[in-house]
């Protein structure tokens, strides 16, 4: 659950999901769940000329499954306490 | 994907906010579905009333009926809600009939197909 926890951290950030098809998408995090299902909202297609039907959605939500990379914000990450709390899940707890 | 009570479907990640929505369903194989979820469970399985595909090929664009569509979950690649103040399509597409997209669809394939042959016959040469 590290991964679903530190997602949750970010909600309301900034992030850009690059997905298994190469569609990357922008928007800003609304929530995240066990699956690592994510809906963003306020998106944007980072090559919007390739994909003219994502023009009108606004608010969306993409499967877990189909995600190859989540781009974070640069202070989105506090390595140390990362650290820390993957040794916690590592001695299971 | 939670079954969040009725407060908090806002907040959550579950399809609940995109009920009697209309909606954008992007597909593993590049098919682009739209219509009105009327269900969905926590694969996110969901049922479409009133669905079509969406076809577009170069400036070309179709929207072909399909009807009641059950789509299954790990088919799914994103779904989108439709901003219906928001123009739906860059205004330089236009709209064609369902025999004239599949008639471009149909050449836009056998362009792909023999760019893949000829690429094939070629491979002695090494080009990448």
């Amino acid at each position: 659950m590290l991964f679903f926890s530190y997602f949750k951290d970010l909600v309301g950030r900034e992030v850009t999901v690059e997905l298994k098809n190469d569609l990357a998408i922008r928007g800003t995090l609304h929530s995240v769940d066990q699956y690592l299902n994510i809906k963003l909202e306020n998106t944007r297609v980072v090559d919007q000329d390739k994909y003219p039907h994502m023009l009108s959605v606004r608010n969306c939500f993409i499967r877990g499954s189909v995600v190859r990379y989540v781009q974070l914000p640069p202070d989105g990450v506090d390595v140390d306490l990362l650290h820390d709390a993957t040794r916690r899940e590592a001695r299971g707890g | 994907m939670s079954w969040a009570g009725p407060d908090d479907v806002y907040l959550s990640t579950s399809l609940a906010s995109y009920l009697d929505k209309k909606l954008l369903v992007l597909l593993r194989d590049g098919r682009k579905l739209m219509g009105t979820l009327c269900s969905f469970d926590q694969f996110a399985n969901a049922v479409l009333e009133g669905a079509c595909e969406r076809v577009i090929v170069g400036d070309l664009y179709c929207d072909i009926p399909l009807g009641l569509y059950v789509i299954r979950g790990e088919n799914v690649v994103l779904i989108g809600e439709l901003d219906l103040e928001r123009d739906e399509l860059p205004p330089h597409l236009t709209h064609v009939s369902v025999a004239e997209i599949k008639r471009a669809q149909k050449a836009e394939r056998e362009a792909s197909d023999l760019k893949g042959s000829m690429r094939k016959r070629m491979e002695f040469l090494d080009l990448d």
